[in-house]
């Protein structure tokens, strides 16, 4: 299985990819734009002088409401395929995800306590809403995290199963949780903790954008820079020990981009699964394991991913618009099934 | 240089290395010998800093060994584990390539060194494929290169432990991998590595430690403890031993 690509195609073509994905994201809609008007009106957004002759109805929709969206996607699709490299990396195993260690569930709870402590108290202020929902998802994915991690470990080494196992406890503890608060919360926030358990690109505004670009950029700048780190980390702890890595300063900062990352994906959009599983496989089987490729290359597929399955979930039963996690779930179990039952044969 | 004073590890109440004065010298290929158990992978642990003794020192040139940074003892010490497990599809200079993760000597260097090494442990054909699809003898080959390109080309100062390297290997290979050791070793590396095969730690060591129980048994030159009185002892095997027809060393045949 030698990869089929080399960096520089891999990456050429999923910037393609992306481009092509963010024009069909802002044409496509309830109101589909012709291809030629999205495109001049997106360049007239970004400053070109362009002839603004028949664009304005382009332009409002575009800036008002696909360019947020489009954002939306791309930040929590590039973050998520981050965190699921991360993950991966950190348990050393192709099969983790936020998604099945329970990090995006904690950070799901941490949300829905925001939400509904935060009707119960009497409403938050517009101001800091975004921020408080972001840093308590953040904390949530951060716990979770860090026990499925502890609870994964025996001996200094760290039991795949056992992890698995205490996903699925710490996802079911955490399902419940959020359970609970759907059962205390009023009408309007239950509309609002529903949008969560299901995830959607839907209403996406620029006061819930901020919070997630900025984490992004900060893990997309950072993990990078442990890309070589991360390669040796898959040999081993104990070898990357050997090789000059401080293991235990790294894997904190694993865990910390996981949970920074998937908490402010969750805050914005709600529970998206399986796209930390898929995209860094896929993109490993283009490109082969070497994170110095796999890092960027997996924030343009992860972008362009859940910018397509976006598409599917506001086009397959237009007017109306199905949840994105279920478009992702639809895709991502089938892909897991399949890669478990490739693992044995 | 690496230097253990009356090393002791426990575990749990169970005292499983005790009494260690070991100093392994440069250019020299100290052999541990000893039964399932008798704590050589525990030795080497406790002597890369992997294991906390309970008691005792390990040094590193002048300094203790969890004083060091990291880089700068990667640069110096290089480990072989018995055993790694790596589950993603590299290709096998990308993980022999990790070894020179401790310098920044650039990427044509790198290459070059990559290759040298992959050649030293006899898996230059091996260059290209993918990891996950060669055979355990390989894999344990490709690390071997991987340390030796941590520590390459091999000089005075620098420390290489091994862990049972030819474990997995076919007789050829098993001479083959023992003969790069002992080139490296000849450039000035001290060499400290695990073995089963006693006739092998004749042939290429310089200096045996065998083991019982956690407790040095004997720590000498081959001739001085391949005899059958320390084997009958230590291992329970009645052997003969021989001189090898025409390399002197001794041949040790079970009786």
């Amino acid at each position: 299985m030698t990869p089929l690509l080399k960096p520089r195609a891999l990456f050429i073509g999923l910037s393609l990819l992306c481009l092509l994905a963010i024009w069909l994201s802002l044409a496509l809609g309830p109101v589909s734009l012709p291809l030629l008007d999205t495109l001049r009106a997106a360049l007239r957004l970004l400053g070109l002088p362009i002839e603004g002759q028949g664009l304005e109805q382009a332009e409002l929709i575009l800036g008002q409401i696909r360019l947020p969206r489009t954002l939306l996607g791309l930040a929590v699709g590039g973050v998520l395929a981050l965190s699921g490299v991360a993950m991966q990396g950190l348990f050393r195993n192709p099969l983790a995800d936020p998604g099945l260690v329970g990090v995006s569930s904690g950070a799901a709870l941490g949300a829905a306590f925001a939400i509904v402590g935060g009707a119960l108290l009497g409403g938050v202020p517009e101001a800091i809403g975004p921020y408080l929902l972001s840093f308590c998802a953040f904390l949530g994915g951060l716990v979770v995290a860090w026990l499925v991690y502890r609870l994964g470990r025996r001996n200094g080494q760290t039991h795949v199963a056992t992890m698995l196992l205490a996903g699925i406890a710490l996802t079911a503890l955490a399902s419940s949780a959020v359970g609970l608060f759907t059962y205390l919360a009023d009408d309007a926030t239950l509309r609002t903790l529903t949008f969560w358990n299901l995830g959607s690109l839907n209403g996406a505004s620029y006061s819930r954008l901020w919070p997630l670009l900025l984490v992004s950029a900060a893990v997309a700048l950072w993990l990078p820079r442990r890309a070589k780190d991360l390669n040796a980390l898959l040999l081993g702890e104990s070898e990357a020990g050997h090789l000059g890595i401080d293991v235990e300063r790294l894997k904190r900062e694993l865990v910390f981009c996981t949970a920074l990352g998937v908490g402010a994906a969750v805050a914005a959009a709600g529970l998206i699964g399986f796209v930390g599983l898929v995209v860094p496989h896929l993109v490993r089987l283009l490109s082969g394991p070497d994170h110095r490729t796999l890092l960027p290359a997996s924030i343009l597929a992860g972008a362009s991913l859940l910018l397509l399955a976006d598409l599917v979930a506001r086009l397959a039963l237009a007017p109306a618009e199905l949840p994105i996690g279920i478009v992702t779930a639809f895709i991502g179990a089938p892909f897991f099934l399949f890669l478990l039952l490739r693992g044995r044969a | 240089m690496l230097r253990a004073e009356n090393l002791a590890v426990r575990r749990g109440r169970k005292t499983v290395l005790e009494g260690i004065d070991l100093e392994l010298n440069p250019g020299e290929v100290l052999g541990v010998l000893g039964p399932n158990g008798a704590g050589k992978s525990t030795l080497l642990a406790a002597l890369c800093g992997e294991l906390k003794p309970d008691h005792g020192q390990v040094w590193l040139d002048q300094c203790e060994l969890s004083r060091w940074d990291g880089g700068q003892k990667a640069q110096r010490l290089a480990v072989l584990p018995q055993s790694s497990t790596l589950e993603f599809a590299f290709r096998v200079e990308e993980v022999v390539g990790l070894g020179r993760l401790p310098y920044q000597s650039g990427r044509a260097r790198d290459d070059e060194i990559v290759m040298q090494a992959l050649q030293a442990a006899d898996a230059g054909h091996l260059h290209g494929r993918s990891y996950v699809a060669l055979s355990g003898g390989e894999r344990q080959r490709v690390h071997l290169a991987r340390v030796l390109a941590q520590l390459w080309p091999g000089a005075v100062g620098q420390t290489l432990l091994l862990d049972e390297p030819t474990s997995a290997l076919d007789p050829l290979h098993q001479h083959v991998t023992l003969q790069a050791i002992r080139e490296f070793a000849d450039r000035g590396v001290a060499v400290l590595v695990i073995l089963h095969d006693l006739n092998l730690a004749a042939r290429y060591c310089d200096r045996l430690l065998l083991l019982e129980g956690g407790r040095p048994h004997s720590l000498d030159s081959p001739a001085q403890v391949l005899r059958p009185e320390p084997l009958k002892a230590v291992f329970g095997l009645e052997v003969l031993v021989q001189a090898h027809p025409e390399r002197g060393h001794p041949l040790i045949i079970a009786r």
